[in-house]
């Protein structure tokens, strides 16, 4: 076995629609600057950079070099890995590996996009096969519909109930000042007074049946950075490290109409494998907070099923119920999650450094009430790629 | 010295590249048959005897090559559908657009494409439909125009 790795120090920029004041090596730098400052170590310090974004948004192919005057990585060993909506958990997984290997004591992985400097479903749709499906597919939006749709037909699941996660969603961001929606007209109205206005509203625009306006993640400028750091030094450089105590990911993308569409078999799949090797029998009476890489709101209720933290058709009673509100038994994305905030390349490491800060008890306003001993992070890409992480405060044994 | 204006600059640029995607000998048979015969075939694994369409050149879960080709119908059910409503560049067709999963008979997965001659209210998971092939056909998946409900 390798060495046992934690979380030391997480660092992001405010999240915006559109950074015109810096350039996207200016943006990286942010990042990096927050995550040493939150370590409380220097560039100095830092052994090797994993970077990672989703090329065709910026239109720039060789990011690792590009932003070493940002990232910091200058006469460093660097590494780019771009897994397009998972980029950050899989940056995470690279730094992870690169420290558990032995190799290296502190690493630093960061996630970056700039997603106003280029069309985003044009950049997108590059993510899928140029022959059988570029030409015959709707983009992002479109896809997610037809998956939203099948969900609804196989359990009898309604719009409310997908509006629902959307409003946990947009009243959690309140909570963050770094969040990109703020939706103050929400702060203090009750969650089903906030659904019946967006089932009803015709300002919330329907984009693909059933998805409206509110049930999509915007897009976002931002970037985000985490440090890795070995059992050997790691709790002298946090007081309470985040310890990644289990890591997987898995693809089964062949044409999307190959994909089984009834669950997500792959975040399955790689929950399964992480709560196998981490002991984890009951995951929603286990787990203490999840950050939770929902890139639309119904995504909220089949994807809790998938992971396994309730049976198909009944993740809208957990969600109405309120386990995941930030008071329940479960809270989910206290960030305020994609729904909120969606700079791509750093979309799934903000889950990473975000559920890492819940048990570092560094949260602030999000950081929930009560012990964070386990917190789930998970990262999903358009192509039907799921990565998951675990991290707990325990020092693994 | 004056006092520096401020402005957020930008340059403005294009990145147009010019493609050639091959195929392969599996997806030419496939829109060759398409193109001149307006017929739909699908490949059959030896081992967990699924049928793809589109056709595959390995079986992605048994990790050999298929082999075998079989003619399938021009019919299928819908399995699920959204209708867009957001016109895009990278959308062939004005709002609004249907596009649904339609199993087609005899295939193990299904194709993602577009749904035509609907009326909108009417649209249904597990509704039949069958292909509409384009008139100028040229050897891509768009020489299924879409899929129609059969009356």
């Amino acid at each position: 076995m390798g060495k046992r790795t934690a979380i030391v120090g997480f660092g992001q920029t405010y999240q915006r629609s559109s950074r015109k004041d810096v350039n996207g090596v200016e943006l990286i730098n942010e990042a990096v600057i927050a995550a040493l400052a939150d370590a409380e170590l220097t560039i100095k310090d830092i052994d090797a950079v994993v970077i990672g974004n989703m090329d065709h948004f910026e239109g720039i192919n060789y990011v690792d070099m590009w932003s070493v005057e940002g990232s910091g990585g200058v006469m460093k060993p660097i590494m780019k890995v771009t897994t397009g909506g998972t980029t950050g958990t899989t940056v995470a997984m690279c730094a992870y590996y690169h420290v558990a290997s032995g190799m290296f004591d502190k690493v630093l992985a960061i996630g970056w996009e700039k997603n106003s400097e280029s069309d985003t479903t044009g950049a997108i749709i590059t993510a899928f096969d140029p022959i059988w499906e570029r030409p015959n597919i709707g983009g992002a939006i479109a896809g997610l519909a037809v998956e939203a749709s099948k969900y609804m037909d196989n359990y009898g699941i309604t719009e409310r109930d997908g509006a629902r996660v959307a409003v946990r969603e947009r009243l959690h961001a309140l909570n963050n000042p770094y969040a990109h929606l703020h939706q103050e007209w929400m702060k203090g109205m009750e969650a089903d007074k906030i659904v019946d206005l967006l089932v009803t509203s015709e300002q919330n625009q329907m984009l693909a049946y059933p998805l409206r306006m509110s049930d999509m993640c915007p897009r976002t400028d931002g970037a985000a950075a985490v440090i890795f750091a070995s059992e050997d030094i790691a709790e002298k450089i946090a007081p309470i490290p985040a310890w990644v105590i289990s890591t997987a990911n898995r693809h089964n993308y062949v044409y999307l109409g190959d994909i089984n569409w009834d669950a997500n078999d792959t975040l399955e799949a790689a929950s399964r494998k992480v709560f196998e090797k981490a002991g984890v029998k009951e995951p929603l009476k286990e787990i203490d907070i999840c950050e939770i890489y929902l890139p639309y709101s119904y995504a909220g209720l089949k994807w809790m099923e998938s992971i396994g933290f309730c049976g198909p058709g009944q993740g809208p009673r957990l969600v109405w119920d309120g386990v995941t509100d930030m008071d329940g038994e479960l809270p989910v994305n206290p960030s305020g999650g994609v729904m909120s905030s969606n700079p791509i390349g750093a979309t799934a490491l903000l889950r990473v450094g975000e559920a890492a800060w819940q048990i570092m008890g560094k949260a602030g306003p999000r950081q929930v009430k009560k012990d964070v001993n386990l917190a789930l992070a998970t990262g999903f890409g358009g192509c039907n790629w799921a990565d998951v992480m675990l991290l707990g405060k325990k020092r693994p044994s | 010295m004056s006092k520096m204006e401020s402005e957020n600059i930008y340059y403005e640029g294009r990145i147009k590249v010019p493609y050639k995607w091959y195929v392969g000998e599996t997806g030419s048979r496939f829109f060759i048959a398409l193109r001149d015969k307006k017929e739909i075939w699908g490949i059959r694994c030896p081992r967990c005897r699924k049928v793809y369409v589109p056709p595959v050149k390995n079986c992605w879960e048994c990790f050999i090559p298929t082999k075998e080709w079989v003619r399938l119908k021009d019919t299928g059910t819908l399995e699920s559908f959204t209708v867009v409503h957001y016109p895009n560049e990278v959308i062939p067709k004005k709002p609004p657009v249907v596009y649904g999963l339609i199993k087609i008979d005899g295939a193990d997965g299904s194709l993602l494409h577009f749904v035509g001659d609907i009326d909108i209210s009417e649209l249904k998971t597990g509704m039949r439909v069958r292909a509409v092939f384009a008139d100028e056909r040229a050897g891509n998946i768009l020489d299924i125009k879409h899929f129609a409900p059969i009356p």
